[in-house]
């Protein structure tokens, strides 16, 4: 496929992209050639999918030029992308859970037969082929709603793989996967390689990195900082190059050390189905704790696990001593622990209702005289709420819709907070909120915590962790295997706060990938 | 990983298969308890076929509609639209004249519910709601409510009156439907694209189907199957009257989702929804022949739909 002569299968040149006045991409440069393996890195929002959507054509640069195999992509769709040669695994979206396997794998360009109608055993055999290719047994005939999230996974891969191609992108491809399936999988990236596909390789996992890639290039807030081979990198600087040494705004937020009351929350042995795995977890009253781990280190299964959204496989969990069964949402809500989801928009509250409605909606019973809602309580509990969380917006009838996101989350948080939880479990509190709001939600947890709650807070933004806990988990593969003070992450010789910051997330960095390179090996 | 999956999925999937247990179940039973009552008459059975043939004809597009997680309330009032615009075009045209205007009438409308549904954005729920509405008052209109002669004998005989030999041409329109939408629907990319885009809209767009397209062609297949199911009353009946597929709608969704079609889209086939209109009509035989009145029927057969949905429909969480 790529033209014969041409040492560079993809040339970004000076590319930058703007959304507005938000600068994703800035006069980036990015070059990968036929038969390497390419790793993409940096932190979210750096600028990595920007990258990826300019690739695969769904997205147009605002200025600067893409060429693949040498021709300059001039069109940018994705069926010019994909006619050029770049073939994109995602994940998991572009399966239709109600088709097969093999009608996933060759769906809109269906193998026909002499008539004209599809022949799908054909498809079945191919795609049987194409799984033994890569070395894994998956029935084509299944349902793809009814296979594992690993399988699906490498279905995903093998479907961008069943055109030629001569790049291939394959973003965070082993989220899913067991460690048995990324060795095949590497395996046919070897070979893919050894047959010129260029391959670009996004994941956060450096161990993985390490392994397959022959080069890295490194973006930071929308800029190009280094390419290099692997062989140039260590662990600690390549997550010097990722995270730089910059503020995220937390810096305002004060952490007194705290003062430990009795256990609110313990779990012993705790597993759920596949994770968490036998996880053994203590939150005394006035403490922030931090969950830190890669993507499918089993963060949030562990806070859908002790919040009853999935069911427990087996372990304990006391609550203030106590023995609780926790079957439910209800259940959890019951024994005093409350969950502020992960995804506000679809699991926090409802945009269109107003700032009262929502935080009233799992709190009726308590406002409620027999069927009827209580208006003046109802009211009464917006008005405490909004107070209390420094909530903007412009009265309690206001729709949610209608504040920042900040302010949308703390109408969420306020939603638990009504029913007095002794333990709130906060998944990504900050995830999606400018950076201002993030430190005043951050500087609220510490507030809810002296208050005498426990809280549990899961972040991929170690920023946001370091500022707000007092002590923070590491996960992998459905374990916690790290427990480390937030103290003991500080530079005691640093010369600023900025500089012991930068350190303390540079130690927690390695810790993370050091926790899956130990369960890997 | 086993590769024998074939024989095991089938009794995994034995919910998906209800329909056919259903109807031979209940077929024994009628069998039995009914058959000194003419229920095994090969006259019977072929009136059961009559009365059901037209919504099966409907079902087997609606099939098609629900599959992209779609919705066409539209039909019954376009089929009693097409047969006033068939029989009046007859009137003036005669036969050929009829039955380019009944078809046209259908992919009139098919063509303003795709767009609206498609180019606008309005859910196909409102947009096919509003066109019940309309299509039936502008029947009313130019028919001025009255019903509209067919004096066309072959028109009469082709569209639903007539036997090919001692078949009713009303069964040779149904099996036809039937064959031709079950070979689009799981042989062609077109019924792929159909199932991939009610299965998971995103990544069907992702995958590279046009789903818009994709929702305008069913909407209009739809319009046009109603068309058609209106000329079958009309030959049948041997008028065109504004009244025709009145209540068509809700049999011929029923019929579909007791076949084993998701309204969620994604999942469905024709067969099953021919068998669901079949099975429709067999009850209401036999609970005539069991000598209920009709208020009892309208009771046995709302309770024997909603077990048959609610065996097919309930899925492991």
């Amino acid at each position: 496929m790529t033209s014969p002569g041409s040492t560079v299968a993809v040339r970004m040149t000076n590319v930058s992209k703007h959304f507005g006045g938000v600068r994703a991409l800035e006069g980036v440069h990015f070059e990968v050639r036929p038969g390497e393996v390419h790793a993409l890195l940096g932190e979210n929002g750096a600028g990595k999918s920007t990258i990826l959507k300019i690739l695969r054509g769904v997205q147009p640069p605002t200025s600067g030029t893409v060429e693949i195999g040498g021709v300059p992509l001039t069109t940018f769709t994705a069926a010019a992308a994909r006619a050029a040669g770049v073939a994109m695994a995602f994940q998991e979206m572009s399966l239709v859970p109600t088709l097969t396997v093999a009608q996933n794998v060759f769906l809109a360009r269906e193998i026909k037969t002499g008539s004209g109608l599809i022949d799908d055993k054909a498809a079945i055999a191919e795609t049987r082929k194409l799984f033994a290719a890569m070395g894994v047994a998956i029935d084509p005939t299944r349902k793809v709603a009814d296979i594992p999230a690993g399988h699906r996974q490498l279905t995903e891969i093998v479907k961008a793989t069943s055109q030629p191609c001569t790049v291939l992108v394959l973003d965070e491809p082993t989220s899913a996967l067991s460690a048995n399936e990324v060795e095949r999988l590497f395996n046919y990236v070897g070979k893919l390689r050894t047959q010129g596909v260029a391959i670009v390789y996004v994941s956060h996992r450096m161990d993985e990195i390490f392994r397959i890639a022959d080069r890295a290039t490194i973006l930071r807030d929308g800029k190009h900082i280094i390419t290099a081979p692997l062989a140039d990198f260590t662990l600690e600087t390549m997550i010097a190059h990722i995270i730089g040494r910059r503020s995220r705004g937390f810096s305002d937020v004060t952490r007194q050390t705290a003062t430990l009351g009795e256990p609110l929350l313990e779990a012993r042995d705790l597993s759920g189905q596949g994770k968490p795995i036998g996880v053994d977890l203590t939150l005394h009253r006035g403490e922030v704790v931090g969950v830190a781990g890669l993507l499918g280190s089993g963060r949030s299964s562990l806070a859908r696990v002790l919040c009853g959204i999935q069911p427990i496989v087996s372990g304990e969990i006391r609550v203030k001593g106590k023995l609780v069964t926790i079957a439910s949402p209800r259940d959890a809500i019951d024994a005093g622990i409350a969950l502020v989801p992960e995804d506000r928009a679809r699991q926090g509250f409802v945009a269109f209702h107003s700032v009262e409605t929502n935080i009233a909606l799992p709190n009726l019973d308590r406002i409620a005289k027999h069927a009827w809602v209580d208006h003046a309580k109802s009211a009464a509990l917006a008005e405490r709420s909004i107070e209390r969380l420094r909530i903007k917006t412009s009265s309690r009838k206001a729709a949610v819709r209608t504040l920042s996101g900040g302010n949308a989350q703390k109408v969420v948080i306020a939603k638990w907070l009504a029913s007095e939880p002794d333990v709130l479990i906060l998944d990504e509190p900050t995830a999606g909120i400018d950076i201002g709001s993030k430190s005043e939600i951050v500087t609220l947890i510490r507030e809810l915590a002296r208050s005498g709650k426990a809280i549990l807070v899961l972040s991929s933004e170690l920023q946001e962790l370091l500022a707000a806990c007092d002590r923070i988990l590491v996960m992998s593969e459905g374990r916690i295997v790290r427990d480390i003070a937030r103290a003991n992450l500080d530079d005691p010789q640093a010369a600023d706060t900025l500089d012991s910051l930068q350190h303390a997330e540079q130690q927690l960095n390695k810790a993370m990938q050091e926790a899956r390179g130990g369960l890997v090996q | 990983m086993t590769e024998t999956a074939s024989p095991s999925n089938i009794f995994a999937n034995w919910r998906e298969h209800i329909i056919y247990i259903g109807f031979v179940a209940i077929f024994i039973i009628f069998a039995a308890t009914l058959g000194d009552r003419g229920f095994l008459d090969p006259n019977n059975l072929l009136n059961i076929i009559r009365q059901t043939a037209i919504i099966a004809v409907v079902a087997v597009s609606m099939t098609f509609v629900l599959g992209t997680a779609e919705i066409d309330l539209s039909v019954g009032a376009v089929a009693g639209l097409a047969s006033v615009a068939t029989a009046m075009g007859i009137d003036h045209f005669g036969m050929a004249g009829g039955i380019v205007s009944g078809l046209a009438t259908g992919a009139v409308v098919g063509a303003v519910n795709g767009y609206l549904t498609t180019g606008l954005g309005i859910p196909s729920f409102l947009t096919t709601l509003a066109m019940m509405g309309i299509a039936r008052g502008v029947a009313m209109w130019i028919s001025a409510t009255a019903a509209i002669p067919i004096l066309d004998k072959t028109y009469a005989a082709i569209f639903g009156s007539g036997n090919l030999g001692p078949v009713p041409s009303l069964l040779i329109w149904m099996v036809g439907a039937g064959l031709v939408g079950h070979v689009v629907l799981r042989r062609t990319t077109f019924g792929r694209r159909v199932l991939a885009t009610g299965g998971n809209e995103t990544s069907a767009r992702y995958s590279g189907v046009d789903t818009a397209s994709v929702k305008f062609r069913v909407l209009m297949i739809s319009s046009i199957a109603a068309a058609l199911a209106g000329m079958l009353y009309a030959g049948r009946l041997h008028s065109g009257r504004f009244q025709f597929g009145e209540g068509d709608e809700l049999s011929v969704i029923a019929a579909a989702v007791l076949g084993g079609t998701s309204l969620f889209g994604g999942a469905g086939t024709v067969i099953g929804s021919v068998m669901g209109a079949l099975m429709i009509g067999l009850i209401n035989n036999g609970l005539v022949l069991m000598g209920l009145e009709f208020s009892q029927q309208l009771i046995a057969r709302g309770a024997i739909i909603i077990i048959a949905v609610a065996i097919s429909q309930t899925r492991r969480h």
